[in-house]
């Protein structure tokens, strides 16, 4: 049963991630969680943008706030975010991953040791090779991996070197992930 | 078993080692964040796993500093999260100006950014001449760190703009000589600082304080640990007594919070409450 799904994007990944989520309906259960990077006085506007896409409720991370079903979550800027056991957020400011902070591996890494093979991982448009790691280790703890297709995201770098070091589960186009995001969703609750 | 369960194990064993072996317990640290050091820390020295980190910090006589040092609190900025300060000057500020003496405990210090930090605010404010700042850390290579008050010369951007938006009314350049690819903070910023060890883990009450300041620190602490270091501060603290923590952090997951009020929606600080348990 899919009860979540970590989402990495840089470059490009406002207009994705707003792509995205107009994807995804009311009944979506899993909880979804986004790190995205960008400068912090572009934060608050990204959250209302990414409100304004979606029919889920859209909130920053809070540091030890029990992660809900059906609920957006964005990492807050300067910040790591990271997925505790009991399903609660943790936040750090320890060094940079990759040059960035907040890092997708940082938020993959730990999501995968929490939700195993209950979880979907996608990575999105981005100009650095921030989430290859943690997408490797989503699959290798059984959980799936959906890779925006380089060819058509607006920086390849990201989903290419997710591809190189992990593989994928699936390779699809911007506007194909949020309907495979719904088919694993209901798949689960079959 | 998967590799990550198994460095699970380990982890376990590693701070079962460090309390036995060196009474350091980092039982109620939060495990995620935890864990990730614990992996830098296999990664930077270059072995092969957590378990032959234990065995040297079974073995190795002197190692234990190399571990402390890289999982104590990480390395800060200059008037990091620099709004914070403002609230500091306008709100805290004149309200301590009354007093005669103030002491001031800054927890969780690392490197000292955030003491000289405070020693440029309490200057600017006038105040630094009766103040007395107790800046403390578990790891003493951070301490004698802090003492030092050299910083990298490339941060200089960073900080000035920091400085900026924290309301400085001087210029930070009055406060450090750079040299070479080094920043140092001036001596008479030390002048009432004491830079002293004090673990929030294991030790106790820390004086008659006006103001305690502990950010990003408790974001790496379970709730148990967060409670007793959130009750160590308040009685630490003198009777409406401010409490300043991380913009991202927040007292409401704690057993505590009914003995602070919020002193201000937007930020994190905190003023002890005047019927607070003693």
């Amino acid at each position: 049963m899919m009860e979540a799904c970590v989402v990495g994007a840089s470059t490009g990944g406002v207009s994705a991630l707003r792509s995205l989520l107009r994807g995804l309906d009311k009944g979506f259960r899993p909880s979804v969680i986004i790190v995205q990077h960008t400068a912090t006085e572009g934060f608050n506007v990204l959250v209302d943008l990414l409100r304004d896409s979606c029919v889920l409720p859209v909130s920053e991370a809070q540091s030890r706030e029990p992660i809900q079903p059906g609920h957006v979550y964005l990492a807050p800027p300067r910040y790591h975010l990271l997925v505790e056991r009991q399903q609660r957020f943790a936040l750090s400011v320890d060094e940079r991953v990759c040059h960035v902070r907040p890092a997708a591996d940082v938020l993959f890494q730990s999501a995968a040791e929490v939700w195993r093979d209950r979880l979907a991982a996608v990575v999105l448009t981005g100009a650095n090779d921030d989430g290859a790691r943690g997408a490797a280790l989503v699959r290798s703890l059984g959980g799936t991996l959906i890779v925006q297709d380089p060819q058509e995201a607006e920086a390849p770098e990201m989903p290419a070197a997710a591809l190189r070091l992990a593989g994928a589960d699936h390779v699809l186009p911007l506007n194909r992930i949020a309907p495979m995001l719904l088919k694993l969703a209901a798949r689960a609750n079959a | 078993m998967h590799l990550t369960d198994r460095q699970d194990i380990e982890v376990a064993l590693f701070t079962e080692a460090l309390r036995k072996r060196h009474g350091y317990d980092f039982g109620q640290y939060a495990p995620a964040s935890f864990k990730r050091r614990v992996l830098g820390l296999v990664t930077a020295l270059h072995l092969r796993s957590v378990s032959e980190l234990t065995e040297r910090v079974i073995h190795d006589e002197g190692f234990i500093h190399t571990v402390i040092e890289r999982l104590s609190v990480p390395v800060s900025e200059l008037f990091r999260e620099p709004q914070t300060f403002v609230a500091l000057r306008e709100r805290v500020l004149p309200d301590l100006a009354s007093y005669p003496h103030l002491n001031i405990w800054q927890a969780g210090c690392a490197h000292g950014e955030e003491a000289y930090s405070m020693a440029i605010l309490l200057r600017e404010a006038g105040m630094y001449e009766r103040c007395q700042i107790y800046a403390t850390d578990f790891s003493d290579a951070a301490l004698a760190k802090a003492q030092e008050g050299i910083y990298p010369a490339r941060e200089m951007p960073l900080y000035l703009e920091n400085y900026r938006k924290a309301g400085g009314t001087a210029r930070l350049q009055d406060y450090c000589t750079e040299k070479y690819d080094l920043l140092k903070m001036h001596d008479e910023l030390r002048a009432n600082i004491t830079f002293a060890n004090h673990n929030l883990v294991s030790d106790g009450v820390f004086g008659e304080m006006h103001l305690i300041l502990c950010r990003n620190v408790l974001i790496y602490f379970t709730d148990p640990l967060q409670d007793r270091v959130l009750g160590l501060f308040r009685d630490s603290l003198v009777r409406g007594g401010y409490l300043c923590i991380g913009i991202k952090e927040s007292l409401s997951f704690s057993g505590v919070a009914s003995d602070f009020h919020l002193l201000s929606r937007e930020l994190p600080v905190f003023r002890r409450t005047a019927t607070a348990a003693p």
